[in-house]
């Protein structure tokens, strides 16, 4: 398409012409109502003035019969700017005034209206010139008429005025609307064109992309801006993905093949109930393993992607929290852990209720089990004990599972929140390093985040978002 | 118990039915949502088991349509969808229970049997009473031969669900839900540490245990009569 037939789809001509006539319209309106009320009131002036007049004249000629009235029609007629003025014999021939010609039925129409009528003055510059004037006739008891107007000419030139003014307004408005939709296509226009790009270039594949910020703050950068964010949030959702699909390929194809060697290794094998039981229990111990994996996986991706269908409420996450801790109270103890929970209550926050009481349960389950503090140079550990706390802290809540185990070495606070990571010294303990994967998505959609931090001795999960 | 299976899974519900028989029920099969509602309105089956997604007609929708009639019959929703809100939809659906694919047969089992007996059953009850262990709702008290028993608020929940079900297998995973109000399950299997707490409580110091472990499937309180 040529660049010409472009700018005309644009948005900004459709929106300046929609413009454009709606100024029209209006200033339109505007001065056609001026013209007319203007028009209006000159009219009426003019009928007032000849009105007067006509009552003045009627007068004189009352007092001083035609003589005196011809001779103030003469006065009158030569001041400068007068009316227009004739005073005739009843045959139609002029006694005084300022007329050179005035169509006859103007002259025999003594009813008394006001009309319109064409007619040529005397002692005129330019003889041959017509002018139009609004005349009352009048006729007087000795077949005299007299005939007293005013030139229009005047309201004449105010009509062509104001057409004059509208014609130039609506080009000058047209021009400037022109011009202006120049401007704001250009500019807008070369902005559309490269957030296109940059989306062409996104869609070919390149997630890295994105747009530019001018830094001026209009509604360009904001658009752009937001677009961004949401490009960081596809392309990490995107990364995510990839990892789960890396993830899922090593750490189910492990156990689904051990499932297949199990069973192989038992059919070929000498035939004996008592081997096959063995061997079918193990299978369903093992396929429990994956399907709670798979669940844990799903779960994860569904609350990652802020879909998880759990129905955010207001809840007291101090009475979520006690409660799994009441649920571990009889474990620890049958474990020889102290179980201790501190809630501030009642801590009132929006989350998932479920989602939350998920996440504190697996805390303290690693809690209990990998946070065992470790056999000292004299053979004996301290003994074992797990700290469960919520309390409101500034605006957040913020709940803490600390432990006096041998902690989670600096390096690798960050990466034991990823799916299926688990640190060497736990790696034979039951589990499917899917814990604090899910602890850091179930933050994450709270619009928190999660922290490990060292308890001294021992690892402290801090776990806030906003109230 | 007559139970109709509503699954177009042709393999699972063979299976499911060939399991059923051999706990003692009798389970017909449809294996579509038109032959599902043509079977189950009529009434006459104790528990129906419907699957949600059914080739031509919505599992949910049979549900609606018999709770619209008037039908009441309890039903267990069998579904791949295992998410709280998917849940809620079934149960608001009209549905009793609700199973998450895969699921244990045991559990299934269980579930029915909880779901069919409970028809006639004592939700209304204040006291309930398996041998000589009594259960008094309205005063939050549990005695056993006469001797009172001092319950946790939560034991006292566990011990008036069981002994609600009582005669019948109760899984951990019905604890966790009912009791708990959890849909998870937790990786250890702390119900078991709880059970056992329970179990000291009420049946320790007397010669007939009333509190049962059935292996592989759960728990259940029954008595089964002085020993021989």
């Amino acid at each position: 398409m040529t660049s010409f037939g472009r700018v005309f789809r644009t948005t900004a001509f459709k929106l300046s012409l929609i413009y454009l006539a709606v100024f029209t319209a209006f200033s339109g309106f505007l001065i056609a109502y001026l013209a007319f009320n203007t028009g209006e009131i000159l009219s009426r002036t003019l009928r007032a003035n000849i009105d007067e007049e006509v009552r003045l004249l009627r007068e004189q000629y009352t007092i001083g019969g035609v003589q005196r009235l011809v001779r103030v029609v003469e006065a009158r007629s030569r001041r400068p700017g007068a009316g227009v003025y004739l005073v005739t014999d009843f045959n139609g021939n002029p006694l005084a005034g300022n007329i050179a010609e005035i169509p006859p039925h103007i002259l025999n129409d003594t009813e008394g209206r006001l009309r319109p009528a064409s007619y040529e003055r005397l002692e005129a510059t330019d003889p041959d010139r017509r002018h139009r004037a609004l005349v009352r006739v009048f006729a007087l008891d000795g077949g005299h008429r007299v005939v007293v107007g005013r030139d229009v000419g005047e309201r004449e030139e105010f009509r062509g005025l104001i057409r004059d003014a509208l014609r130039a307004a609506l080009i000058v408005m047209i021009g400037l609307g022109l011009v202006t939709w120049w401007f704001v296509n250009r500019r807008v226009l070369k902005r559309i064109d490269q957030v296109s790009l940059t989306s062409e270039r996104i869609m070919a594949g390149d997630l890295s992309q994105r747009l530019s910020i001018t830094g001026s703050g209009d509604e360009f950068d904001r658009l752009g801006g937001s677009l961004n964010a949401m490009l960081g949030r596809i392309d990490e959702l995107m990364r995510g993905l990839k990892e789960v699909s890396d993830n899922i390929a090593h750490d189910l194809k492990t156990p689904l093949t051990r499932l297949r060697n199990r069973v192989e290794l038992t059919l070929n094998g000498e035939p004996s109930e008592e081997r096959y039981r063995e061997a079918l229990e193990a299978t369903i111990v093992e396929s429990d393993g994956l399907i709670q994996t798979f669940n844990a996986l799903l779960l994860i991706a569904r609350v990652e992607a802020g879909s998880n269908g759990s129905a955010m409420a207001e809840i007291d996450v101090g009475e979520v929290v006690g409660e799994a801790v009441e649920l571990y109270e009889p474990v620890a103890e049958d474990e020889g852990v102290t179980l201790t929970a501190e809630i501030a209550a009642p801590a009132m926050a929006r989350a998932s209720r479920e989602l939350v009481a998920q996440v504190v349960t697996n805390l303290i389950d690693n809690a209990l089990k990998y946070g065992r503090p470790p056999i000292e140079a004299d053979g004996l550990a301290r003994a074992p004990v797990v700290k469960v706390g919520v309390r409101r802290d500034g605006a957040d809540v913020l709940i803490e599972v600390a432990d006096n185990g041998a902690g989670v070495p600096e390096a690798d606070r960050e990466r034991v929140l990823h799916r299926f990571v688990r640190l060497e010294a736990s790696r034979n303990a039951p589990g499917s390093g899917l814990g604090l994967a899910l602890v850091a998505a179930v933050a994450r959609l709270h619009g928190g985040a999660v922290e490990l931090a060292d308890a001294g001795p021992g690892l402290i999960v801090r776990l806030r978002w906003p109230a | 118990m007559r139970m109709l299976i509503i699954e177009d899974d042709r393999e699972a519900a063979r299976y499911l039915i060939k399991a059923l028989k051999e706990a003692g029920h009798v389970a017909d099969h449809a294996a579509d949502g038109d032959e599902g509602w043509f079977m189950a309105e009529p009434g006459g089956y104790d528990v129906l088991v419907v699957d949600r997604m059914l080739p031509r007609r919505d599992g949910l929708s049979i549900v609606t349509a018999l709770r619209d009639k008037g039908d009441d019959t309890p039903v267990l929703i069998l579904s791949a969808l295992g998410q709280v809100d998917d849940r809620v939809k079934g149960l608001r659906a009209g549905g009793d229970d609700y199973l998450t694919k895969p699921y244990a047969f045991t559990e299934l089992l269980a579930r029915v049997e909880a779901l069919g007996r409970r028809r006639r059953s004592i939700e209304v009850e204040t006291r309930l009473t398996v041998g000589d262990l009594v259960l008094d709702r309205l005063s939050h008290s549990v005695e056993r031969a006469g001797g009172e028993i001092v319950l946790q608020p939560r034991e006292f929940r566990l011990l008036e669900y069981l002994m609600k079900n009582a005669g019948q297998v109760v899984t951990r995973t019905m604890l966790l839900e009912n009791v708990w109000d959890y849909h998870f399950d937790p990786q250890t299997n702390v119900i078991d540490v709880h059970m056992s707490r329970l179990r000291a409580k009420i049946d320790k110091g007397f010669d007939r245990p009333l509190l049962h472990t059935i292996r592989g499937a759960g728990y259940m309180v029954r008595d089964f009569g002085t020993k021989a």
